[in-house]
């Protein structure tokens, strides 16, 4: 039991100076019934570290990591270069092992970070204030819509088609408790997302329209045109994005008249883990929501000698001081993940995520462009960044997964996105980033080739 | 108005504190190890990157007899349309020496369990193996899209399996619920659970009762899934109290949320009968397991009646806390929840296959009532290799020896200080993990902000300060099972003198720390005028009028 | 012009047909440092006991009830900018809002100086 410090002889002298005969007299509240004697049958006994090490490698090795496969996943998680420094320097137990920075004397080190950080995001996204952190992107999105009915008083949020649908099912799933109003719809596959249909749909009651840039089929809404007609309708634009690489290219939604922008941060240092943990980013564009907003805040002021420090600070809005009033339940968030993301973003400063940036669309245009050659497979999109949709004229589903079994990862199938929606079966959504080579590409457009012929 | 500032907690006002003895000043103002380092917007620029991307094809280390030239880059036209951006964007960048050095020195600013113990009650700071850090970085658990063909990641599916046969095992209940990323959203999901299934018997009920000693989790989580809050009575020893709560029940309550061992670091005696009473009432009973590592291993939540409680795997299970969070709350559920349960979550059928299980497939698993899905993915895959690891390392022996320690610790600690320091439960029994104090007896004027500042100069990590909300200026330890005798035998004599010293009214409390990286900070300032972002700072004479930086 | 103090700490003083809410002096020395104070609108209706206001130090909010039932006829512009008044001044320029009296009868139950001030010795 190599965690655990005391000896026998320690437990023993411990017990005594409380008064106690034996450790069961500490546990004489539990009453005897629920006591447990024994160790709990059925299950193994203490293992060593390599015995422990062992047996998870094994667990792991039934996988098929991203780097063994030619992989082109997208659909809300995104596969980038993390460069080493990012996970050195998360490893270093001042950052790992610290807790939520209560005693701010004693935590410059995560609150200073903290504030760089939510000044990164919020430069990212156009905004005037970012938080420290969600838990991830779906569940930021959800806050957002939450925190668009206490702005505007009303309580009907429309969803735009091209939402991710995990991230419409956690809506969905919490509007059906608070009571909100969700309208939402299902995709079209037309080769440009269609603000009109959205605007159209558009009315008085609304407290936000929420549209995913770029969307789940990869493609750019007009998110000015959008912003105008929801403010007309007395209505926030809350923009969601999953890819943060992708703001490097594109214009920030902060800047095209989102009033909320949040998204998944994970693409920038965080890396896949199978989903999770993942960083959930929360930015705002006018000053007076601030008050509004869910989750922690870090902010600037200074020591009695009068330096510089920061604190966590608006708390009153959280749940250890509001209780029931709270903006949100929220406690833990993303620290360490926001960490990653900060220092990530660092070593790229602005240069290296526009070079960064590029580097990715440049790849998916030659991409796109390839697969087009494909007998049997059209490009959806006329405009993308790094991921775009395909289609097979086939069940894509099959043919990701007939793939798979030659370590091809060909995308995300609009099959497992929408497993109800047949007119969508044929889609499939087609993620680069600057780890896929162009020997690659050519890998899954031969691999298409054979399997569609 | 109502409860005006009941737990009696006040920011420190900063004090001027007497620097005498500290030396001299520094022209940098730096002292020896005791590094300033400044904001990334400060040191860094738009034009310094700490990444290398030159080379846009792919160069051959391996062909070596061959001068290495990259291929040069095919130029493609863009396909961002109208949208690509403009201006600058703002971001500073370092190169890859300075980023190191700048968040290496920000690192050093930290109190960490690495460093020493951090007692925070209710926390469970304990020590973070760093096997489960190896382990989470496998490529196989790393590198893994969520997405992927479900063949290709048997392996990730199998730990979400594993790990939730230990949950249940451990807790002797019939289902678990793995997605909530930490303890409040699996408190949500608990609540959320309870209410499908009032509302799947036509039986919409509209209370969730709450001590009013509960982390304030519960009943914001409360109120956010519809329900009205309403309070707990407790007995004098700091208990829910039973009588009260059996008053109180009837068709309107949906359930009571209980934290056992209670916020006070009590074991409620009679859960069980509270349980009864409650299902007796038609309700059902949240426990908020977030405490649950005091008895992990020696009771079964399950066996004392309890449908929902969550885990919080970054407490009980160790994985690091990392500044706050990521967590991990999965949530275990009764008999009467399980069928509740949100997707996605994963099943080993007969065959010994584990499958994913969404809400293509849920009717192939009869789990169609489940109430919607919580958050896009799987959950913290990352959380629950390092959980995983953590518990087999300590196996079923070791576990139980985990809650035996933390609750010796604690004891320790309680009536080594019990004469020095008042502990208003402390004539009630035996505390569980955490130790409980007041600030009952402080000398004029003395705070427990004041002896926990304090003690950050001793060199330790306060403890929770001003909760629970029922104990004034409440002090409540956890020391973890992680800790050794003569690591609390330090931490014990520091905490007597700094309990002493406020007993005394020793005015100098009132200015510490004197010998952290800041002094006291004013929080007052920050709140009245937030400063959240960085920004550029005005030139003298305020920003300049566009005519001036030759307009647009 | 006469003033009343209810035994949540806040005080009302009528002057004609409408009166001026704030909280106590005891209120804000138990608050604390005051940061942000969220008013109501003017226009809003306010019922006898129900929630008008809230009132915010670092570490603590706190709800301030409307004394009387009545209307919102105008919040204390000042607090947006300077909510320290109500800590320099709190039964003064640290006002919180105005609001029309619905019914006289209801400051019937509220204290006076003399017994708000042995009420608060009493806690």
């Amino acid at each position: 039991m190599r965690y655990l410090p005391l000896t026998d002889a320690d437990r023993s002298a411990m017990l005594e100076t409380i008064g106690a005969s034996d450790i069961d007299a500490l546990f004489a509240d539990v009453p005897e019934e629920a006591r447990l004697n024994g160790p709990i049958e059925g299950l193994p006994m203490h293992a060593s570290e390599m015995a422990v090490e062992r047996h998870m490698r094994r667990l792991g090795q039934k996988n098929l990591a991203a780097a063994d496969a030619a992989f082109f996943l997208g659909a809300g998680a995104y596969r980038h270069h993390v460069p080493a420094s990012v996970d050195h320097i998360i490893q270093r137990g001042e950052f790992l092992t610290a807790y939520t920075p209560y005693q701010p004397e004693i935590a410059q080190g995560t609150l200073q970070m903290l504030f760089e950080f939510q000044s990164q995001v919020a430069r990212l996204y156009g905004c005037v204030v970012a938080n420290a952190s969600m838990y991830d992107g779906s569940t930021a999105c959800w806050e957002a819509i939450s925190m668009a009915g206490r702005v505007t008083k009303k309580r009907r949020a429309l969803l735009s088609r091209g939402l991710h649908p995990h991230y419409v099912n956690v809506v969905e799933t919490m509007a059906k408790f608070t009571g909100d109003e969700i309208a939402s719809d299902w995709p079209r596959l037309e080769a440009q997302y269609d603000e009109d249909a959205l605007i159209a749909q558009m009315s008085d009651d609304l407290s936000c329209v929420v549209v995913q840039y770029p969307d789940i089929l990869g493609r750019l809404p007009n998110l000015q045109k959008i912003a105008d007609a929801a403010h007309e309708k007395g209505a926030l634009l809350i923009v969601v994005n999953t890819e943060p690489v992708a703001l490097g290219a594109i214009e920030a939604p902060g800047n095209l008249g989102a009033d909320i922008v949040v998204g998944e941060g994970q693409a920038i240092g965080v890396g896949l883990q199978f989903g999770g943990p993942f960083l959930g980013l929360f930015a705002v564009t006018n000053e007076k929501h601030v008050r509004q907003m869910p989750g922690r805040l870090c902010g600037e002021t200074v020591d009695a000698e009068g330096k510089r420090g920061f604190v966590l600070t608006l708390s009153t809005r959280e749940q250890h001081i509001r209780r029931e009033k709270a903006t949100s339940n929220i406690c833990t968030n993303s620290g360490l993940c926001a960490l990653a993301f900060s220092v990530h973003m660092t070593l790229l400063g602005e240069k290296g995520l526009r070079a960064l940036a590029a580097e990715n669309h440049r790849l998916a245009c030659i991409a796109a462009d390839r697969l087009a050659q494909v007998p049997g497979v059209a490009v959806l999109n006329e405009t993308f960044f790094n991921e775009f949709t395909v289609r097979l004229g086939q069940d894509a589903r099959a043919v990701v997964r007939r793939l798979a079994d030659d370590g091809v990862l060909a995308g995300v199938s609009l099959g497992r996105l929408y497993p109800t929606r047949e007119e969508l079966a044929d889609g499939l959504v087609v993620a680069v980033t600057e780890t896929t080579s162009e020997e690659d590409i050519e890998t899954l457009a031969r691999a298409l080739e054979e399997a569609l012929a | 108005m109502n409860a005006p500032n009941k737990s009696g907690w006040k920011p420190g006002t900063p004090v001027e504190g007497d620097n005498s003895g500290s030396g001299p000043e520094t022209v940098t103002g730096n002292r020896a190890l005791m590094l300033e380092e400044p904001l990334i917007f400060e040191i860094g620029s738009t034009e310094t990157t700490g990444v290398d991307f030159e080379f846009a094809g792919r160069l051959d280390l391996a062909g070596v007899t061959q001068p290495a030239t990259p291929t040069p880059a095919k130029d493609v036209p863009s396909r961002l349309g109208t949208m690509a951006r403009h201006g600058t964007i703002g971001l500073p960048g370092l190169t890859e020496p300075e980023t190191v050095r700048h968040y290496t020195r920000l690192s050093r600013q930290n109190y960490a369990i690495d460093l020493g113990l951090f007692p925070l009650g209710s926390c469970t700071m304990k020590h973070n193996p760093r096997l489960n850090e190896k382990v989470a970085r496998m490529p196989g658990f790393a590198d893994v899209h969520p997405l992927q063909p479900v063949d290709t990641v048997r392996g990730a599916l199998e730990v979400i399996n594993e790990l939730a046969f230990w949950l249940l095992k451990l807790t002797g209940m019939h289902g678990v619920a793995m997605s909530p990323k930490a303890g409040a959203h699996g408190e949500l999901c608990g609540i959320l659970c309870i209410r499908a299934a009032l509302e799947a018997r036509g039986d919409a009920r509209k209370v969730i009762l709450v001590p009013e000693s509960a982390h304030g989790t519960n009943p914001a989580t409360a109120a956010f899934a519809g329900y009205e809050v309403e309070d707990i009575p407790a007995t004098a020893e700091g208990r829910v109290d039973l009588e009260a709560l059996k008053a109180r029940l009837g068709p309107d309550v949906a359930g009571v949320m209980i934290t056992n061992p209670n916020t006070c670091g009590l074991f409620e005696r009679d859960m069980k009968a509270i349980s009864d009473a409650v299902h007796e009432a038609g309700g059902f009973v949240y426990c908020d397991g977030a405490n649950f590592n005091a008895i992990v291993g020696k009771v079964r939540p399950g066996d004392l009646g309890v449908d929902a409680m969550h885990i919080n795997l970054h407490k009980t299970f160790s994985t690091p806390h990392g500044g706050g969070g990521p967590g991990s709350g999965p949530v275990v559920l009764s008999e009467a929840l399980a069928p509740y349960g949100p997707l996605p979550f994963t099943a080993r059928t007969g065959d010994g296959v584990v499958h994913l299980v969404e809400e293509e497939n849920a009717a192939e698993f009869d789990h169609t009532r489940a109430f919607g899905r919580m958050t896009a993915f799987h959950g913290q895959m990352g959380m629950f290799t390092r959980a995983l690891t953590y518990i087999l390392s300590h196996g079923a022996d070791g576990l139980k020896q985990v809650a035996e320690d933390a609750v010796l610790n604690a004891n320790y600690i309680l009536r080594s200080l019990d004469d020095v320091l008042d502990a208003p439960f402390g004539p009630s029994g035996p505390c569980m993990h955490e130790a409980l104090f007041s600030d009952k007896g402080f000398g004029e004027g003395m705070s427990t902000l004041d002896l926990a500042k304090g003690l950050i100069d001793e060199g330790f990590h306060p403890m929770t300060m001003y909760f629970p909300l029922v104990v004034h200026g409440a002090m409540l330890v956890e020391p973890t099972e992680t800790e050794s005798k003569a690591g609390l035998d330090q931490f014990i004599t520091a905490l007597r003198s700094v309990a002493e010293r406020a007993k005394a009214g020793d005015e100098s409390l009132k200015a510490a720390p004197y010998y952290a990286p800041r002094r006291r900070l004013d929080e007052t300032l920050a709140a009245r005028k937030p400063v959240l972002a960085w920004k550029e700072p005005s030139p003298p004479g305020g920003p300049s009028a566009p005519s001036e930086v030759g307009g647009r | 012009m006469a003033r009343y103090f209810t035994d949540e700490h806040e005080w009302i003083e009528l002057d004609g047909d409408t009166a001026t809410v704030g909280i106590t002096d005891y209120a804000q020395g138990q608050l604390g440092d005051i940061v942000f104070v969220e008013l109501p609108d003017a226009g809003k209706a306010l019922e006898k006991g129900g929630d008008a206001a809230v009132v915010e130090s670092v570490k603590a909010a706190s709800d301030v009830y409307a004394p009387i039932s009545g209307e919102v006829t105008e919040a204390n512009p000042a607090l947006e900018d300077d909510p320290s008044l109500v800590n320099s001044d709190p039964e003064g320029e640290g006002w919180f809002f105005r609001m029309t009296v619905a019914d006289k009868g209801q400051l019937d139950g509220l204290m006076d100086e003399a017994k708000y001030k042995s009420f608060c010795d009493g806690l």
